[in-house]
């Protein structure tokens, strides 16, 4: 849409009348030393410098846990044993800082939380309310795989507005009409028309672009034959170190499963949404005791051809991971997205034999 | 330390061609600088890859539980201890093993020398007793003492105590180690005070189990946590069941936590959780004068009765 320049002096002032509209959330430093997206406080700013966040901001739209009902089990009560929606009371909410490629997995979440049969309304509602304003990365980390993996340092998919570290400056760059407003809010509006930063930010974006070191090919994922590839040899040895824990679902921006619990305290209750993991036994434990993924090839199998098979089969959207290198970082044992996707992508079924003793 | 890795791939080498054993597990080089990631080597051609350096902190023993094959497992002290707690509590077979022995000098904290260095890391690589990493054009040199995992800095028992075979000289061990600085100060706290000071600790807890996945004495078929009739915690982050969960698997391995830090290693969040299991530890040692995963012949305090037991409740 249009380009605003913000002298970075003036910065802190816009975000803090943001405050008077919405409920701002951006990268704050723990005292562990990580940084995770908070609810900014008034004359709190977010921290910019911050590479990317221990975990992604999915959170914000998905909680962890989330209350969908709330219920009384006194009989006494004349609407006992009756679900009643817990109010959300959705207020408008901005993320500033977001990282492209945390942003770009909000549009491969959406695929799961908005179909034509199924709409999913606190996903929505809280995905409707969020303004999302992004932040390039001239520096991309030494993980950072996304210019193969669907997006890019300056990648601009489900951002309302791109802000890109100009030095003294942020170029912002307004994509939506939820950017327009936020802009208009935060009083964000000295349009750039004569210093020609299109072409300065081309270069920029450029320079990032060639910073970034890792990539994946993803080329043949939909070609080769699932069952081939779900029979493939190297999962045993994929496997082996995985201690099945749910870091790398947690900790990954694209992942969305969830588990539903009553729990219930005395005569009251609540019906929760909780975050779930392809990596826990339970996630596939059957009622009848019989589990379809009872060992841990089984699940860190699944876990890679969902995001790298069964996905791009179904969607026809690129791989489901946008290269944030997240779980490539702290996965405990170091398993390594990269390294399986090359596996997967470069299978040869016809060149398979068995190994010899 | 890393001198041990030739006497590592010949042994591995030569069970694996002899047929002593069916695998040997180890270590391969990881994908990123301080990262090693747990391996398998079947045929004797596959031992080339296996590494040894001070990233090596992951815990082996956990990689035995009910395992069937004869196996040869490359042990440094605290991996000897939890394989002996494992074979104390038949979760393998003693003749199952061929146990390669490392003395060890201790393994290095990867974020405190992320902390420390400040920048992207590109490359780490260790002289006898220094650490060099590597950035974009800078290079910094820390002493090796100065970066260990916390465990490995107050560790008393840096040689194996059981193997069939070492791949280096033994150590000296670490004398006037003071373990519990940090369990007296908590003691010391007034409980409002240590109530805060532990939901402060676990506020950024996500509830990945890599902390309880990681740890070799965590076996049980199904959780406490991941039970459901009954269901003994909530699943969510409310802190009351955030907290129950640390505080139970912290009282699951008391007598039997060999403080090999893999917990806190595998924290994708930096939760200092040995804090809760060396209180236990360090109960079991002031009543029972125990230290988990010494001996094949003594059973754990928590699994005997003795007449003399100093607390009167049970008398």
């Amino acid at each position: 849409m249009k380009i605003i320049k913000i002298d970075k002096k003036t910065w802190a002032d816009g975000l803090e009348r943001l405050k008077n509209q919405y409920r701002v959330y951006g990268p704050v430093k723990e005292d562990q030393g990580f940084h995770t997206y908070q609810p900014l406080q008034d004359g709190q700013q977010p921290d910019l410098n911050c590479l990317n966040t221990r975990l992604s901001p999915k959170a914000i739209v998905h909680p962890q846990s989330h209350p969908m009902f709330e219920y009384s089990l006194d009989e006494k009560q004349a609407d006992h044993h009756i679900m009643k929606p817990v109010e959300a009371g959705e207020i408008s909410r901005a993320v500033v800082g977001v990282r492209p490629c945390d942003a770009k997995a909000f549009q491969l979440v959406k695929l799961n939380f908005d179909t034509p049969e199924y709409k999913d309304p606190y996903w929505l509602n809280a995905y409707a309310a969020t303004t999302f304003v992004g932040l390039a990365c001239n520096d991309p980390c030494s993980t950072c795989f996304c210019t193969t993996s669907g997006c890019g340092p300056f990648h601009e998919e489900e951002l309302d507005i791109l802000l890109i570290d100009m030095g003294e400056e942020y170029a912002a760059n307004i994509l939506t009409e939820k950017g327009a407003h936020l802009a208009g809010a935060a009083g964000w509006n000295a349009v750039e028309e004569e210093m020609g930063m299109d072409g300065r930010l081309a270069d920029q974006k450029q320079a990032a672009e060639a910073k970034i070191r890792s990539f994946v090919k993803t080329d043949r994922l939909r070609e080769v034959e699932t069952t081939a590839l779900y029979e493939a040899p190297f999962w045993e040895e994929i496997a082996f170190s995985c201690i099945n824990c749910g870091t790398c679902t947690y900790a990954c921006p694209t992942c969305w499963c969830f588990d539903i619990q009553d729990e219930t305290h005395g005569q009251s209750g609540k019906r929760m949404r909780n975050w779930d993991s392809c990596m826990y036994p339970l996630f596939t434990l059957h009622g009848s005791g019989h589990n379809p993924r009872s060992t841990k090839i089984h699940r860190v199998r699944q876990r890679f051809m969902h995001k790298l098979k069964y996905f791009v089969d179904k969607y026809d959207a690129g791989i489901q991971c946008v290269g944030c290198g997240r779980c490539v970082r702290l996965c405990p044992v170091n398993i390594d997205i990269r390294k399986v996707c090359g596996l997967m992508n470069s299978y040869d079924t016809s060149a398979c034999v068995c190994p010899t003793p | 330390m890393s001198e041990c890795i030739d006497r590592i791939k010949e042994i591995s080498e030569r069970l694996l061609a002899d047929g002593k054993v069916d695998m040997v597990i180890g270590f391969r080089k990881g994908t990123l600088p301080m990262m090693n990631e747990p391996c398998f080597a079947r045929r004797a051609a596959d031992t080339v890859h296996l590494v040894w350096d001070s990233n090596c902190g992951i815990n082996l023993a956990n990689y035995l539980t009910d395992r069937k094959e004869k196996i040869g497992i490359i042990a440094k002290g605290c991996d000897s201890r939890n394989i002996v707690t494992h074979i104390i509590e038949n979760k393998i077979k003693r003749e199952q093993l061929y146990i390669i022995g490392i003395p060890c000098r201790g393994m290095v904290d990867k974020r405190r020398i992320a902390d420390r260095f400040g920048g992207e890391i590109e490359d780490v690589f260790e002289e006898t007793d220094t650490v060099i990493v590597k950035g974009e054009g800078t290079e910094k040199r820390f002493p090796k003492t100065d970066v260990l995992q916390e465990n490995c800095r107050i560790c008393i028992h840096r040689n194996p105590v059981i193997y069939d075979e070492l791949a280096g000289d033994l150590v000296e061990e670490q004398a006037d180690v003071d373990r519990y600085e940090d369990i007296r100060k908590i003691e010391s706290m007034p409980p409002s005070e240590k109530k805060d000071f532990f939901s402060n600790l676990l506020s950024t807890c996500i509830r990945c189990y890599a902390c309880r996945n990681a740890c070799p004495l965590c076996y049980c078929p199904t959780c406490f946590v991941d039970e459901s009739r009954p269901q003994w915690v909530g699943k969510g982050q409310d802190p009351v069941d955030v907290e129950t969960f640390h505080f139970l698997k912290a009282y699951h391995c008391a007598g039997r936590c060999t403080d090999c830090g893999a917990c806190e290693r595998a924290c994708p969040v930096g939760i200092k959780v040995r804090l809760f299991t060396k209180k236990l530890e360090k109960d079991c040692l002031e009543l029972f004068n125990w230290e988990a995963g010494l001996s094949l012949d003594d059973r754990p305090p928590l699994d005997v009765y003795r007449p003399d037991d100093p607390d009167n409740f049970i008398k």
